[in-house]
């Protein structure tokens, strides 16, 4: 009875809350969801959701009634619509009217019908989709028949309970209630909203987990209250408000979205909160994105000089009609008939009318059809680029998406990139590479060379592939080893892709659930003097846990390495599941099931007796042992205000739970290890967790409160998971609170960016000797830092921190206050994490190596040849993107490099000011000559010249530069750079750094990133290309262009970009011309008709010219053309730049279109008017003949202006003219009396039977292209465009063509190995006074013994604490790295180059011969040979690189020569 | 790490129907590798420089002039005479005729010129009136017509089309054939007579069937059919165009040349293209293999001066002419054909220069820069 009076209570609120609700008309800012099953629902109109959305989705934008007037008005919102139909209504107007009214209307009809059928069938898609979508079924409860039914998603209303099964997928946002997990999860998998495909938990509402039955919605009597819908996918907050008054908060993690896929659950039970259109999954919805491109706003420009030149010309008309009429004063001539009144017009006046007539008539000049084609166009255009096998990535089954279409021609034209690094340029497959525990390095000489004979492996045959069913071994490393030695070859490049992708897909075969999983990540090779002392400090610790002693006693490197690798496997998010079968439910139950959230919580879990539950073991014989080691210093601990209760507590609940908790693990349970799948939220969370795993300290279970860690000798251990502080970009770390199994002390583990974590470890105490080994500790660690970052390796550093209970319970007060906070709660759970992270003690630091991507230095490279600047902007740390940088090629070893580190805003002026000054000062001396050649290049470009230097800049002097009064500055170091690197910077600089370049250099731009912190950034840019990678899809949603791969952005520029940018354009500018050419026709006829309006082509031509018979041939030229193949625009990157330069789209072009149009169709007016002068020609047997001419000179036109014939080509052509024939035929021959006024019967046929008119044809389109066609030829061959001769070179034999590109192509056979050897690049920055400049001497020889190993393996061998050979001294480079800008020096990194290291001699000796033209793009490659020793002149050092290129040039230009002679 | 936050949308709207990511669609999403779908089908790539275009060229030039050539010959041989009869000069014959006449008046002025032929016609002569500065194109008038009034439907005989404004009605009586192009028929009458050596005038038999194109005559122009043949009861109920002097059923005497049919009205109704025309009058037919069809010698020309033009300041002319395959004279064609096969030729010398001494170098590839 109780329960029923305070379920009605509760009612009753949720009633009075809905209906003050709705008295303020919806204000509210909250929603009220009770259960529609204790609703009665005979109150009709107090129905408490009747305001809220149902879940019947309409994603159509019209009904069948609303299709016609919706679309018609939507269609008019583009202007130029508007003017077809105010032309084709003009038409009406009996004054001005030239053709059949309703004939007048067909083009538009045509148009509009065209795009009225596209949306139709776009919506008629949507509506199935969701037709589909509102018709699956899902169970919701029904009262009157007290089960759950099956129902329709679409029937599903707020305040409904659904019950979700197994791979189900959620109808609506649903509030988790019930869970058939013990532990009260639900897992789900949200690929379908961003695409991310690891699982995620979700947590059942507390106060539902007590429930000791099933979850009864007849008994749910809570009312919830929660924000109103919004899109915000990663925030849910509210609060459920119990029969009792008590409140309990909800937050995201109750929350099920619509769309996600219920996995590993078997059953969940839950209230729906939003249905439909309000769920987050829908708001979350919007429609594609709609740029408009650069080429596209320069046709607009032309269009409307076309109305301008429509306008000139009737007013021309319009005057000449005037004065026509004017000449034959009062005696009006037979043939000037009077209006339809019989009223005599004045001059002025019909002049007047006229004009308007004029407008119909010339109206084909504004290209009606322009638009629809050019839509038509690109589409065609998508569809081809993706349709491109070489974009497709085999690993993830993904191939390129164009999600903006009317942008591909933007592709052509880009002239500066920002990437983002991580993930974009490189893998975002972080391989656990070395790591340093307590100040010792441990260098992983096995890993790596593990790694590098992965690739050797992907460089043979894929024979693995075909055997490659059995599962991978784990040990594969050691089994590749006893593999053939193979001497890395510098040409196994194009062998590799297609082996990692095999390796890769085996990979993602084998574990279809797991991101971030293939065996490279995996299968981490230990080192062996670590492991060996892992396994020493593990089986000490057993021994010592076998007598009882304390583990403190454990020396302090053992405890600390164990710890090291404890909180790699436990420091994260990691989800531990088997895909294959349901998750094993083993772990020990506690009474409370997620971390701490309250006081009672923590008085009640940290009482002595409950400590023994926190460990556990799968033998029974150690756990009296274990359990009373504990207890005797836990004891210590219990803090003696809460003893009381809390004895009094153990007493009571000590026998149940202890039973309950203690139920063995399964014995099976270490062979199902292998199979067991991490889940990470990010790649670096997996490599760690693998690398532990490597170290026998496995993770193997993470639940809520407590993660399962298997280590050796000591089996499984299960920590308490108290809290979890997850990562924060602005914390850049995150924590977790343990009470840790064995010591049974609450331990904080932090896992962080080494910059932050540095600053937040404890001082050392400076007297005794332990400070002395932590200070020591501290420095060493720091030396290895430095240099994991310098080999562009991913450090984290992992630190510890063991809280007493009284400091933890003063934390936990704080925090869980935070946590319970309805406003401000974000705000305080960060202050609390600081408050947390403070004095930790430092435990290691590891090193990531975020391999490079296939083919980026090579995409790189070749990109930059295309003119293209590229800058990277990255969130890592100076050393690491710098040497990333290099290994990807962006940075030249034989490059300057300007760092620019500056603490305040006036350093930062100061800095720019310098570096300007400083360019200026050096390359002025050779700029006269360069700048000439910029300005004709580009006359608005005069000033820069990209010079020969990379500029470095950190995200703090970043903010500074973007200030407003400093950003032109900026701009203008930035702008003269080759490369630019914007290190550490944040989403928002990222995004504020391309709209800055954007708006103020006018450029066109490209941001690709792969990343939710590169949205912004590629949102901003003219074209956003997003990496469908690993880190979710955030950036592929935003972006216009998604890649599976970076290296794929040269093929997609260079080649589809520069195809779509001159098809687009050769396209437009023909449309003009074929426009202006055929209106023309009809206005020379104005001088013959007494400018009349009067047209000589039929009316039915004039309008369907447009439309059917020369829309064909355009379409395929636009779609297909190929100005050059895709194999040289890829070997001759320079190409590209006639699309950065609009060169084949100047405004120019268009005027002189024009003139050609007007020449031609002069000829095509006059030879015809000569041929026929006073003969007895009628008005039509004139016409026709000047159609069918003027069509044939168009075709042919375009037939000039076609590069590429593939029978495509000339079948439309054929079909044109056909289509025009038969039409003609057809319609002069279908009635004698139709088609008011012309009437044309049977003329085409006499003219067909006309000899003349066969001579027409065959003299007037030669007459007419014979100045286009002459001019093309003259052009081909006096002065070629580039485009011109790569087409030349296509010509060529392959094997010519090959030794003309050879020295183009980038030979760089490893990419990421080879980065540069280890030069420490710290906070120099650029002083042109100081020329302390260190050379790094060569790798010796010795190096490279690493039997045809990577580079980076040796060198890695090189940094062993105890052999630092070649590189700085470490303390060298720490005093640099820490003090940044105290040290001034350029570092000559070109002096490296040795003739030893192979992998510097990749990067130096091939520079191509064309880098050196970066600026200059079109000289002759004479001038490249005298430009190489240039260099010695910008008083670079005399580099032995310099040579061979120059050689290498004359050599390419002679073989060119000798070939094509 | 970073993967904490996420704004991601979902495309389209739409949850893949698909039970799961994995598993069920397998299939992998590869292109197919087809030549149209990768963009490789067979191509002819045709690159335009001097040396590639040059046999065009020269092509082009030799195959121009000869039919350039023969073309202005065949023009030649054609003969043809041309007399302008407005009557604009005070000397001239019709002067006195031009003054006085407009549509308005009844009196027939009729009025003769004596002409020359120097040379026989040896086939059949065409016969043509030719009007200049006659504006028969204009937009206005070209529509002031109606098909199917001509056609012989009787609903557009009683009732003619809008566009005949304002020559639509007159008097209440529907005008048939109603419009300005029918309105302004070329009414004058041209008779020829061969001036015999003996000084006797022989009038020459004009043909005036098959002046027409056979179509208009027999499909498009079609008299309304009646009870009975009488075409003035057919066109019981209508009136004569204002400019007439008699109804379109008094036109000839022919019944098959008469009404809508009859040729010169055709004829007329057929709008010349530009402002100065000519259209066939009449045919003089050959006789027989042994004499000329107009022999050598003078000829009178009597007019029937009834057509108005001097208001526009429009001339009249007649046109005797033969005619050749490629229709009257005009040298034009033949001219243009020559001009534009020398200027051909003429380039493909350029071309040839410049593919001497710059072809080299342009195949030099420069694509190193």
């Amino acid at each position: 009875m109780a329960r029923e009076s305070g379920e009605a209570g509760a009612l009753k609120s949720c009633e009075v809350r809905k209906r003050t609700k709705r008295k303020s008309k919806k204000e509210s800012k909250s929603r009220i969801v009770c259960s529609n099953v204790a609703y009665e629902r005979a109150r009709g109109a107090e129905e408490p959701h009747k305001h809220y959305a149902n879940n019947k989705i309409k994603t159509t934008k019209y009904t069948l009634l609303s299709f016609l007037p919706k679309n018609l008005f939507e269609q008019f919102h583009r202007f130029a619509n508007v003017y077809f139909v105010f032309i084709a209504l003009l038409n009406f107007v009996p004054v001005v009217n030239a053709f059949q009214p309703v004939l007048a209307l067909a083009p538009v009809i045509f148009i509009l019908s065209v795009t009225a059928i596209k949306d139709l069938w776009e919506d008629y898609r949507r509506h199935r989709s969701d037709k589909e979508i509102n018709h699956m079924d899902c169970l919701v409860y029904c009262k009157s028949q007290r089960r759950y039914v099956e129902k329709y998603w679409k029937q599903v209303c707020v305040g409904d309970f659904v019950r979700l099964r197994c791979n189900e997928i959620l109808p609506a946002d649903v509030l988790l209630l019930s869970s058939s997990d013990p532990d009260g999860l639900c897992h789900i998998e949200t690929a379908t909203l961003d695409g991310e495909s690891n699982l995620k938990q979700r947590q059942v509402v507390r106060r539902f987990l007590d429930l000791d039955c099933e979850f009864d919605p007849t008994k749910y009597d809570s009312v919830i209250e929660c924000e109103r819908p919004n899109n915000d996918l990663g925030r849910f907050r509210g609060y459920i408000i119990h029969r009792n008054g008590k409140r309990d908060g909800l937050n995201k993690e109750n929350l099920l979205l619509r769309g996600c896929t219920i996995r590993n659950t078997e059953e969940a039970v839950g209230i729906v909160i939003y249905a439909g259109h309000e769920t987050k999954s829908m708001l979350n919805n919007n429609g594609p994105r709609y740029k408009r491109s650069k080429l596209e706003r320069q046709m607009n420009i032309d269009v409307f000089w076309c109305v301008i030149i429509l306008l000139v010309m009737c007013l021309f008309s319009a005057i000449g009609h005037g004065l026509w009429v004017f000449q034959y004063g009062e005696t009006r001539p037979v043939f000037d008939v009077l209006g339809p009144e019989g009223t005599d017009l004045s001059p002025a006046l019909s002049a007047v009318y006229l004009f308007l007539t004029m407008i119909i008539v010339f109206q084909v000049l504004i290209p009606i059809s322009l638009f629809v084609s050019i839509e038509i166009v690109k589409i065609c255009q998508v569809y081809i680029i993706h349709q491109d096998v070489e974009l497709y990535d085999e690993e993830t089954d993904s191939h390129l998406q164009c999600r903006a279409l009317n942008i591909t021609e933007d592709l052509g034209q880009m002239q500066y990139i920002f990437s983002d690094k991580t993930g974009t340029l490189t893998e975002n497959k972080m391989v656990f590479r070395r790591c340093a525990v307590v100040g010792i390095e441990y260098s992983h000489d096995a890993n790596a060379r593990r790694l590098a004979m992965y690739q050797e492996l992907d460089s043979e045959e894929e024979d693995c592939l075909s055997q490659g069913g059995t599962l991978p071994r784990r040990d594969s490393a050691s089994s590749h080893q006893s593999a053939r030695v193979v001497l890395r070859s510098q040409s196994t490049k194009s062998h590799r892709r297609t082996g990692s992708r095999a390796e890769a897909k085996r990979a993602s075969i084998l574990s279809k659930h797991t991101a971030f999983s293939s065996p490279m990540e995996k299968d981490v090779t230990p080192d062996p003097q670590l492991l060996d002392k892992v396994n020493d400090c593990a089986s000490q610790m057993e021994f010592m846990r076998l007598h009882a002693q304390p583990l403190t006693q454990l020396p302090s490197e053992l405890s600390d390495i164990i710890d090291f690798f404890v909180a790699l496997a436990i420091c994260n998010t990691v989800v531990v599941s088997s895909p294959d079968q349901p998750r094993q439910k083993v772990r020990m139950r506690f009474e409370l099931k997620s971390p701490v959230k309250t006081i009672e919580d923590f008085i009640k879990r940290f009482t002595p007796s409950r400590l023994t539950s926190g460990s556990n073991s799968s033998s029974s014989s150690s756990l009296a042992t274990r359990s009373s080691a504990p207890r005797a210093g836990s004891s210590l601990l219990s803090s003696p205000s809460a003893e009381g209760t809390l004895l009094k507590l153990e007493e009571e609940n000590s026998p149940g739970p202890l039973e309950g908790s203690f139920r063995a693990v399964p014995a099976h349970s270490v062979s199902e290890e292998a199979e067991l799948r991490y889940e990470a939220e990010s790649p670096d969370e997996a490599a760690l967790v693998y690398a532990a795993r490597a170290y026998k300290c496995a993770l193997v279970g993470r639940l809520p409160d407590q993660v399962t860690v298997e280590l050796p000798h000591l089996g499984k251990l299960t920590f308490e998971l108290l809290h979890t502080l997850g990562f924060d970009s602005t914390r850049k770390r995150m924590s977790v609170v343990v009470r840790h199994p064995l010591t049974d002390e609450i331990t904080v583990y932090t896992k962080g960016a080494d910059s932050v974590i540095m600053d937040l470890l404890r001082p050392p105490t400076s007297d005794d000797t332990k400070g002395k080994r932590q200070r020591k500790t501290l420095y060493k660690t720091q030396n290895y830092l430095n240099l994991y970052a310098a080999n562009g390796l991913r450090t984290l550093c992992i630190a510890k921190k063991v809280l007493s209970k009284e400091d933890y319970a003063a934390w936990l007060k704080s925090h869980l206050a935070g946590e319970t906070a309805i406003q401000g709660r974000e705000e305080l759970l960060f202050e609390s994490a600081l408050r947390l992270e403070t004095d930790l003690q430092l435990l290691g630091a590891t090193g990531i190596e975020d391999r490079l991507q296939d083919g980026v230095p090579e995409a790189i490279a070749s990109l930059r040849k295309a003119g293209l600047q590229i800058w990277v902007l990255t969130g890592d740390k100076q050393e690491t993107a710098i040497n990333i940088a290099y290994a990807c090629k962006l940075l030249d070893p034989e490059e300057e490099i300007i760092t620019l580190n500056a603490d305040s805003q006036e350093a930062c002026a100061v800095l720019l000011e310098e570096s300007l000054h400083y360019i200026r000062s050096k390359f002025l001396c050779d700029a006269p000559e360069q700048a000439s050649r910029a300005l004709q290049d580009d006359p608005s470009s005069l000033p820069v010249l990209v010079h020969r230097l990379g500029l470095v800049i950190d995200g703090r002097t970043l903010a500074y530069a973007l200030d407003s009064s400093l950003e032109d500055r900026f701009l203008a170091v930035a702008r003269s750079c080759r490369s630019v690197l914007c290190c550490r910077s944040t989403p928002l600089q990222k995004s504020m750094v391309v709209k800055l370049v954007r708006n103020k250099l006018k450029v066109m731009t490209l941001a690709i990133g792969d990343g939710a912190n590169d949205v912004s950034m590629i949102q901003v840019a003219d074209v956003g290309v997003g990496i469908s990678g690993q880190e979710g899809m955030q950036a592929v949603m935003a972006s216009d262009f998604a890649l599976p791969r970076f290296q794929y952005l040269q093929k997609l520029l260079l080649v589809h970009g520069h195809w779509c940018y001159s098809r687009l354009a050769n396209m437009i500018l023909y449309f003009f011309y074929k426009n202006a050419m055929f209106v023309a026709l009809i206005f020379w006829y104005q001088f013959y008709c007494g400018f009349s309006g009067s047209a000589m082509i039929d009316q039915w031509f004039l309008i369907f010219f447009n439309l059917m018979f020369s829309a064909f041939p355009q379409l395929i030229t636009g779609t297909l053309d190929k100005d050059v193949s895709a194999e040289t625009l890829q070997d001759r990157p320079q190409l590209y730049m006639s699309g950065q330069n609009s060169e084949e789209y100047k405004p120019y072009m268009f005027w002189m279109n024009m003139i050609d149009a007007f020449y031609q169709s002069l000829v095509c007016f006059f030879i015809p008017y000569f041929a026929y002068s006073d003969s007895d020609a009628d008005l039509f047997s004139w016409g026709t003949p000047i159609t069918s001419l003027a069509l044939l000179t168009i075709l042919l036109h375009l037939g000039i202006e076609t590069k590429t014939w593939t029978w495509l080509n000339w079948a439309s052509i054929a079909f044109s003219v056909a289509l025009f024939l038969a039409i003609a035929l057809f319609y002069n021959a279908s009635c004698p009396s139709c088609y008011p006024p012309s009437n044309p019967y049977w003329t085409i046929q006499r003219q067909l039977a006309n000899p003349l008119f066969y001579l027409l044809c065959l003299i007037t389109p030669v007459a007419a292209l014979l100045p286009r066609y002459f001019y093309r030829a003259c052009q081909g061959t006096l002065f070629p465009g580039p485009v011109q001769v790569g087409r030349q070179l296509d010509r060529l034999p392959p094997e010519a063509r090959r030794s003309a590109s050879g020295q183009t192509k980038v030979t760089g056979g490893h990419h990421f190995a080879p980065r540069p050897p280890l030069y420490h690049i710290p906070g120099f920055f650029c002083n042109h006074g100081a020329e302390g400049y260190k050379k790094r001497e060569a790798p010796t020889d010795s190096a490279r013994e690493g039997a045809g190993l990577s580079a980076g393996i040796t060198a890695g061998g090189g940094w062993g604490p105890d052999a630092p050979r070649g590189g700085l001294p470490p303390e060298v480079d720490t005093l640099l790295h820490s003090q940044g800008e105290a040290s001034d020096g350029r570092l000559y990194a070109n002096a490296a180059v040795g003739p030893s290291g192979f992998s510097l001699a990749d990067r130096a000796t091939p520079p191509p011969p064309f880098t050196q033209h970066e600026c200059v793009p079109l000289t002759p490659s004479a001038t490249c040979v005298q430009r190489a020793p240039g260099g010695e002149g910008l008083g670079l050092p005399p580099s032995t690189a310099t040579r061979p290129e120059g050689g290498a040039v004359t050599s390419t230009a002679d073989s060119l020569e000798t070939t094509l002679l | 790490m970073m993967a904490s936050s996420y704004s991601a949308k979902e495309e389209d709207g739409h949850h893949s129907g698909a039970p799961g990511p994995g598993g069920v669609n397998a299939k992998s999403r590869k292109p197919d590798n087809t030549a149209f779908k990768q963009q490789r089908l067979p191509a002819w790539q045709p690159i335009l420089t001097a040396g590639t275009v040059l046999p065009a060229f020269f092509i082009i030039g030799l195959l121009f002039i000869p039919i350039g050539i023969g073309l202005y010959v065949t023009s030649n041989n054609i003969k043809e005479y041309e007399i302008d009869y407005t009557g604009v000069d005070m000397s001239s014959p019709c002067f006195n005729c031009s003054q006085n006449y407009s549509w308005n008046s009844t009196k027939p002025c009729t009025c003769s010129v004596a002409f020359s032929l120097d040379q026989p016609f040896e086939s059949n002569v065409f016969m043509y009136y030719g009007l200049s500065n006659y504006y028969q194109n204009h937009r206005r008038y070209v529509k002031s017509r109606d098909d199917s009034q001509l056609n012989g439907n009787l609903n557009s005989l009683k009732d003619p089309s809008k566009e005949c404004e304002p020559y639509r009605t007159n008097d209440g009586l529907p005008i048939a054939p109603c419009g300005a192009i029918a309105n302004s028929l070329f009414n004058d009458t041209l008779e020829l007579y061969y001036n015999d050596p003996n000084g006797t005038k022989i009038p020459i038999r004009l043909v005036k069937t098959g002046i027409a194109w056979w179509t208009d005559k027999h499909v498009k122009f079609r008299n309304p059919v009646g009870d009975g043949s009488n075409l003035s009861a057919v066109f019981q109920g209508t009136t004569k165009p204002v400019n007439w002097q008699k109804y379109v059923y008094q036109l000839d005497t022919d019944p098959d040349n008469n009404g809508f049919i009859n040729e010169d009205l055709i004829v007329w109704m057929r709008t010349a293209a530009l402002p100065t025309f000519r259209k066939l009058y009449r045919i003089i037919e050959k006789q027989g293999d042994a004499t000329p069809t107009l022999p050598r010698g003078n000829y009178t020309l009597l007019i029937t001066y009834n057509y108005p033009v001097r208001s526009f300041e429009g001339r009249k002319r007649m046109i005797l002419s033969t005619i050749s395959w490629m229709g009257g004279k005009n040298p034009f064609l033949g001219i243009a054909y020559i001009t534009v096969g020398s200027v051909c030729f003429f380039l493909g010398v350029v071309l040839l220069i410049i593919h001497h001494k710059y072809g080299s170098r342009s195949n030099n590839a420069d694509i190193a820069s």
